[in-house]
């Protein structure tokens, strides 16, 4: 029986967050990315609950988020950096000369990864990164262990002064699961920074000794026993053959070796520290058993450190080399390695419906001006819900946080090299992508004399990662006002001088301004045009409930033409097969009004228009 | 008691909330839980599942052909996520034709009712109704008093009081 007191049902960002607060951190910085984004609204719920006062912030990209908390632990002070696998791309700067000058207080950083991936544009191993930095990284299974962890992190990392990584995946972020909660211990870590230049300038003179000081410690942690994998001792028929895993792999093979009864009673191990693994360990297994399997995710990390040869896993082909280890490929990869027959294939499934632009979205209108105006433009875009645009051609590529930018110049001069003509280049970034690493591409393209339209699909909000504020809106991560900092400045000190604001909703005055902007580009004296499409996101209620609201319908002139379907992709309009034309869904109708400008046999009615 | 449920629909349907109600209920009752939720794109409009699985489970995901029950809030999901259910499984599907004993027209209800928002909650209702679930109303009902915005909370109960009420 569980006891009620204590138990919640969290996520299991939700349980890393309570357990940074429970745990005395004092600074928590991240920027929002699936699978990591609820873990700092939660160290900034679970600290409002709990009355403590530490300091949380959505800092502007994971760079800024990681210097800001190394800077805290530097003075002493518990701290953590939260973000998904790609963020440690951009924090990897700061990140990798942390471990070799060290940290005081405690440093977590938690980078989530994404297996899969479900909604990322790689779906690398942080632990591999961990190894290749050389911190430390724990590899939870669920959400209580992950809390766990957190406690286990901060220890390790002030017993070594050494940042450490704790690393989830997906399917820990974003499971649910009771957990004990407790008070959190009090703050008493004041900020103190003990000045040391040898280490905290470290010139090149000081780090081949800090290098040695880095390796000792990760040799000394090889060796504490208590981070050596876990035993769950098989019933000892088996004795030459064991399974090793980590992660949510090891929480799937757990599982399945029970329904497998008497033929999955095998000695399982679960790796908790990923990197540097237990070195005692390694020898023993050599030792014991002669058949080892090895599942983890993503890629063969523990393997790695186990030596080449000798085990069965991604080296040997019996473990997929890419993609998640779902229960259903580890079953398949556990009947092989014990000899057991198949499990009966499962029934082909048909694929889901693809997400979509919400009805209503104002990024909808602003890329159907976007594409009609220049039908053969070139269409760089970016990382948010409007990468959704690639369903109906107006995104032509995606590649990583702010890099639109600079492809929009990369475009420009593969065309115009040489005075060649160029085809229109329209670039779309969202606002917070834009803050994140928009800016120095900005500055960039400006200097190096590229011509692109740049439109900034300002929504003011976050919105694909739960609708975190943009330093624009003005409001902190704990709800207290910041100073604004406005997108139409930025552009403008980048040396911008070309900048129209227009709502989107406005098909005729976005597709003019559009224009308006290509004359400019085109121009002897032009350069960049940049256009600010304003509107905000009608998840948001408040700004939903202030726009003017039609009724719409589709009149009998409908032709069947499908043009409202395939240029234009709303949810709200549907297609009649029985009937050869298009439908209206009222109940996801939203009455933007904005879709009667695609229809071109103008059957498509937007009556009212009350707020 | 074991229990593994699939609540499968599309983004902005409500899945989550229904997920969370579930799992909310489990410690209601004082059983352990495990969820997996879908988040990030497929949440607009795209498809989606989470698994709930009541007892001791390690996984928190569910295998193909081992869900007890699935809660369908988009017909059209039953070709995508019917595979995770045993040959004996239950579902019980938000559906506007059909007058089978398992599906329920949530969404007309929902919206009848005057907010569309709540048709996860009049499905949820209709599946308690059933008795198959490891829950029965009355802690759904306490979880809906205690995890719901106090402006929402009168319209959650009404919503899910017209599923449980339905024939």
């Amino acid at each position: 029986m569980i006891d009620h007191a204590e138990q919640r049902v969290l996520m299991g960002n939700e349980a890393i967050g309570r357990g940074l607060v429970e745990e005395g951190c004092t600074l928590a910085a991240a920027y929002p990315g699936t699978p990591a984004s609820e873990i700092l609204s939660s160290v900034v719920a679970f600290a409002k609950e709990t009355g403590v006062a530490l300091h949380a912030e959505w800092s502007v990209n994971e760079k800024v988020a990681c210097e800001t908390a190394l800077a805290n632990s530097m003075a002493g002070r518990r701290s953590a950096v939260a973000m998904k696998q790609v963020g440690l791309n951009v924090a990897a700067d700061p990140f990798t000369r942390a471990t070799y000058l060290g940290v005081k207080g405690g440093f977590i950083l938690i980078a989530a990864d994404d297996p899969g991936p479900h909604s990322s544009q790689t779906e690398q191993d942080s632990r591999l990164f961990a190894h290749f930095a050389k911190a430390p990284v724990f590899d939870p299974s669920s959400p209580r262990e992950a809390r766990e962890m957190v406690a286990e992190a901060f220890a390790l990392s002030e017993k070594y002064e050494i940042p450490v990584i704790l690393r989830p995946t997906t399917r820990v972020c974003h499971a649910r699961q009771n957990v004990a909660c407790h008070a959190p211990a009090p703050l008493k870590q004041k900020a103190n920074f003990a000045k040391n230049p040898g280490r905290w300038v470290a010139t090149p003179q000081f780090l081949t000794g800090l290098h040695r000081l880095l390796n000792e410690k990760l040799d000394r942690i090889a060796e504490e026993t208590a981070f050596a994998p876990v035993l769950t001792p098989g019933d000892g028929l088996h004795p030459k053959i064991c399974i090793v895993a980590s992660g949510v792999a090891y929480a799937h093979a757990s599982e399945l070796l029970e329904t497998l009864g008497p033929d999955g009673k095998i000695d399982l191990y679960q790796v908790r520290l990923a990197c540097p693994l237990h070195q005692p360990f390694i020898g023993e297994i050599r030792e014991h058993y002669e058949k080892v399997l090895v599942l983890e995710e993503t890629d063969a990390v523990i393997e790695m450190q186990l030596g080449p040869g000798g085990v069965n896993g991604r080296g040997s082909g019996d473990v997929p080399r890419q993609g998640e280890l779902t229960p259903d490929i580890i079953e398949a990869i556990l009947r092989k390695f014990l000899d057991l027959p198949a499990a009966p294939a499962a029934m082909a499934a048909k694929k889901g419906i693809r997400p979509s632009l919400c009805a209503g979205c104002g990024h909808r209108a602003a890329f159907y001006a976007i594409r009609e105006t220049f039908p053969k433009g070139i269409f760089p875009s970016d990382i948010g819900c409007y990468t959704l645009g690639m369903n109906f051609g107006a995104v032509d590529t995606c590649h990583c946080m702010g890099a639109c930018i600079g492809q929009g110049a990369g475009f420009y001069h593969a065309y115009a090299a040489g005075g060649a003509d160029f085809p229109t280049i329209v670039v779309t970034v969202g606002d917070s992508t834009f803050f994140h690493a928009g800016i120095p591409g900005l500055i960039n393209a400006v200097f190096q004399g590229a011509r692109f339209i740049l439109v900034i699909l300002d929504n003011a909000t976050t919105a694909m990662t739960g609708h975190q504020p943009t330093p624009q809106l003005g409001v902190r991560a704990d709800g207290s006002e910041g100073r604004k900092v406005f997108i139409p400045d930025l552009v403008r000190a980048c040396g911008v001088r070309h900048l129209r604001e227009i709502d989107p909703y406005d098909v005729e005055a976005f597709t003019a301004a559009l224009k308006e902007a290509d004359g400019f580009i085109r121009s002897p004296e032009g350069d960049i045009a940049v256009l600010i499409a304003g509107h905000a996101c009608i998840v948001n209620r408040a700004a939903r409930k202030a726009q003017a609201v039609f009724v719409m319908s589709i009149t009998d002139d409908c032709i069947g033409c499908r043009a409202c379907i395939d240029t234009f992709e709303c949810p709200a309009i549907l297609f009649d097969e029985a009937e050869n034309r298009a439908r209206i869904d009222q109940n996801r109708c939203i009455g933007c009004g904005v879709c009667v400008h695609v229809c071109p046999a103008s059957a498509i009615q937007a009556d009212g228009g009350k707020p | 008691m074991k229990q593994q449920i699939v609540v499968s629909g599309i983004g902005g349907q409500g899945v989550l909330f229904v997920t969370r109600i579930l799992a909310e209920a489990a410690i209601e009752m004082g059983m352990e839980v495990l969820t997996s939720e879908t988040h990030g794109m497929a949440m607009r409009g795209g498809t989606v599942i989470s698994h709930v699985k009541v007892g001791p489970f390690t996984s928190p995901l569910i295998r193909e052909g081992q869900a007890d029950i699935g809660l369908f809030l988009h017909a059209g999901n039953l070709e995508v996520h019917r595979g995770f259910l045993k040959p004996e499984g239950l579902i019980y599907v938000n559906r506007d034709k059909g007058g089978d004993k398992e599906a329920i027209d949530a969404t007309r209800i929902a919206r009848e009712h005057g907010s569309l928002v709540v048709a996860n909650l009049v499905l949820l209702g209709f599946t308690v109704r059933r008795g198959d679930l490891f829950c029965d109303a009355a802690a759904i009902e306490a979880v809906l008093k205690r995890i719901s915005p106090e402006k929402q909370l009168a319209g959650n109960l009404e919503g899910f009081r017209l599923g449980l009420a339905s024939r």
